[in-house]
């Protein structure tokens, strides 16, 4: 019997200002997670994720991420996605410092 | 101070322009990531996990005011106010925007400073003795030895697609501030019959496959040395393995051929090229030497300090942990502590480093260092002036009395920063040392260097601190393992793995049982951590962390 595929989530950085961004359902990026396409199918990872690597003067380092639906959209299931969404631990800096902000 | 010749200007102002064009083209989407990458990491660029970095070299830890000052310019105008210091003796910044970074270089190069070398597989940023050049304890000033390095590894043909990055550390003191047994190749110079040379070390290291250097020769001349270098380091170009990375460092070959075998090599290697030497590296060291020349020291009274030491208790504090000696009595080494309790380590506002700047112009000739333990020099205060240097660095919550204490602790990035981590280290420092303060026990414990890594790398040297401690994943949780006995000193040892490790909330008292422990077991004051963990072993210091433990889960 086939593995139940983990949902993914398709994540990179901004290539202007580095910060993480998610890749959404209606082919946006956004700086929240929440926004994210969750992915339930290996095929359709594939694709998302080549779609994301060809906007080569947009995003930097694409991949896919492990995530799990939550009651606001996808969440992380691992600690360094949950970093990653949220900034340093040590200042409220990056996405911690402005109002999340969708991105075009 | 060595001033940047013409030559240096101009080689800087092409490199970067030439990178400001590269940025360009990475924008417009000509050029791909997999394109730009390599060389945005010869410019010192990384990207990290909440944006780009900026490693910017700071040569053997010497910095003036000026350049100080243009650090903290690049902190305020394209960073979050602040800068890292690492490790390395480099300065990181955390948030630069990829546009702004050309520009960042080009007010660098104003200072002559630059991010070059300081990634890649190359001869890095030559670190050295942050105490060089005052300390009382040194056979001669190792720096300019060191920029001798720097200008010879810089863009040298043969050094630029090594197997891997190489790390070069040196002092000119028996006592080692600068970790030389944990690098590539450490030198320590030493006088044998009136000459100078060095000793040289090979294949120490940190990381995955922690080796302490050993021997390659007890005393090289000065006149042989660098050619001697360039023999030892193109052996190892040509063996060193680049099919695989964990293997491909210097200690590996060391460790594979064993030492007798690379000292035969390097022997026959510099045989053959110590013709081509043929002595203008010598009359290039005279000239670097004369840009090291000691400052004009000041005599004159020391009466203000002695009286402000016996009248202060917060300066006499001070004093008694953050100040060495000079070579000259009537003068001190002030170590100014980025540890504040709580603090993140090494980081540094834009404006403390402009009040520092102004320290060092006004009391201290001028001069600052970066220790690889995340502090901050001035080399040369005449003792007169160390009351009012202490006012001013307590207006600024610079004056924390901590130094070589146990919230003086080396912390790498880790994962609140780094894209290699695999946990945390930052908040783990600032708990122990907010922990401690709170007890009220930080002086009485004493001498004690714990050191934090947030992943196998060890840029946090944590095999070497008294208590070591690295950050693992471990099944999807924070995990913290626990190294006692290390040493990166003269001395220098490897810690060894305690057991098992602690979740993020246990390590913070599973330190705590380890303290306690000593208090009790120590013979008295005089007795640091280390020599009491040398002296009885591994096994009470077990037994507090893991037999505690266990009685706890019982309770
Ligand atoms: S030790 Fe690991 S986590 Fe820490 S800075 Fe180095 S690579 Fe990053």
């Amino acid at each position: 019997m086939p593995r139940a595929y983990t949902p993914k989530i398709v994540t990179a950085n901004d290539l202007l200002e580095g910060d993480v961004i998610y890749l959404t359902a209606d082919d946006r990026w956004s700086r929240r997670m929440a926004e994210a396409e969750l992915i339930t199918d290996e095929a359709h990872a594939q694709l998302r994720l080549l779609d994301a690597e060809r906007q080569t003067d947009r995003v930097v380092g694409a991949y896919l991420a492990d995530a799990q639906a939550g009651e606001s959209g996808p969440e992380p299931t691992h600690f360094r996605e949950d970093f990653r969404r949220r900034g340093p631990s040590n200042y409220r800096h990056g996405k911690q410092e402005t109002a999340p902000q969708p991105r075009a | 101070m060595y001033l940047y010749s013409e030559f240096d200007t101009a080689f800087l102002a092409e490199r970067n322009a030439q990178f400001r064009a590269q940025v360009e083209r990475r924008i417009d989407g000509s050029l791909t990531e997999d394109e730009f990458k390599p060389l945005r990491l010869m410019n010192g660029l990384y990207l990290q996990l909440h944006a780009y970095m900026l490693r910017v070299a700071i040569p053997y830890g010497t910095l003036s005011s000026a350049q100080m000052r243009q650090l903290a310019l690049l902190a305020e105008k394209w960073d979050k106010g602040y800068g890292h210091f690492t490790t390395r003796q480099n300065i990181q910044y955390n948030w630069p925007k990829l546009r702004d970074v050309p520009d960042m270089l080009d007010a660098l190069a104003k200072v002559g400073l630059h991010a070059i070398q300081t990634s890649g597989n190359t001869i890095r940023n030559v670190t050295a003795d942050h105490f060089a050049g005052a300390t009382a304890d040194e056979v001669a000033d190792p720096r300019p030895y060191a920029e001798l390095l720097r200008q010879w590894s810089t863009d040298h043909p043969e050094f630029q697609f090594m197997p891997r990055k190489f790390k070069i550390a040196i002092t000119g003191a028996e006592a080692d501030r600068a970790v030389i047994k944990a690098h590539d190749i450490g030198l320590q110079l030493v006088e044998r019959d009136g000459v100078l040379g060095a000793k040289v070390l090979v294949g120490g290291g940190l990381g995955r496959t922690p080796m302490l250097g050993k021997v390659l020769n007890e005393f090289v001349a000065f006149d042989d040395l660098l050619a001697y270098l360039e023999a030892a380091v193109s052996v190892w170009n040509q063996l060193g393995r680049r099919d695989n990375k964990f293997k491909s460092r210097i200690k590996i070959t060391v460790h594979e051929l064993g030492i007798e075998e690379i000292r035969a090599r390097t022997e026959a290697r510099f045989a053959e090229i110590r013709p081509e030497f043929r002595g203008a590296d010598m009359e290039l060291l005279e000239r670097i030497k004369a840009q090291f020349a000691p400052p004009a020291f000041r005599d004159g009274s020391t009466a203000g300090f002695e009286s402000a030491y016996s009248n202060d208790p917060v300066f006499r504090s001070w004093i008694d942990t953050n100040i060495a000696p000079h070579k000259r009595a009537d003068h001190a080494i002030v170590t100014v502590s980025l540890k504040a309790h709580g603090a993140t380590p090494g980081d540094a506002t834009a404006e403390q480093m402009r009040l520092l700047a102004d320290l060092a112009e006004r009391y201290g000739h001028d001069e600052l260092r970066i220790s690889h333990e995340q502090n901050v020099i001035l080399p040369h205060v005449h003792k007169s002036d160390l009351p009012a240097v202490h006012a001013a660095l307590k207006e600024h919550g610079l004056a924390t009395a901590n130094i070589g204490l146990i919230s003086d602790i080396i912390a790498c990035p880790g994962m609140d920063y780094c894209a290699l981590a695999t946990a945390r280290s930052i908040p783990v420092a600032q708990q122990i040392a907010t922990r401690f303060d709170e007890l009220k026990l930080e002086h009485d414990i004493g001498h004690l260097k714990i050191k934090i890594s947030g992943c196998i790398n060890a840029c946090g040297h944590h095999h070497v601190g008294h208590i070591g401690i690295l950050g693992l994943d471990r099944a999807g949780v924070e995990n913290y393992q626990i190294t006692l006995g290390g040493d990166g000193t003269e001395t220098a040892a490897l810690g060894q793995r305690t057991g098992p490790g602690f979740a993020y909330d246990q390590i913070v008292p599973a330190i705590e049982r380890l303290v306690y422990a000593y208090l009790d077991l120590r013979e008295g004051p005089e007795e640091t951590f280390l020599q009491t963990y040398r002296r009885l072993g591994m096994a009470p210091f077990k037994s507090a962390l893991y037999d505690e433990e266990a009685r706890a889960d019982a309770a």
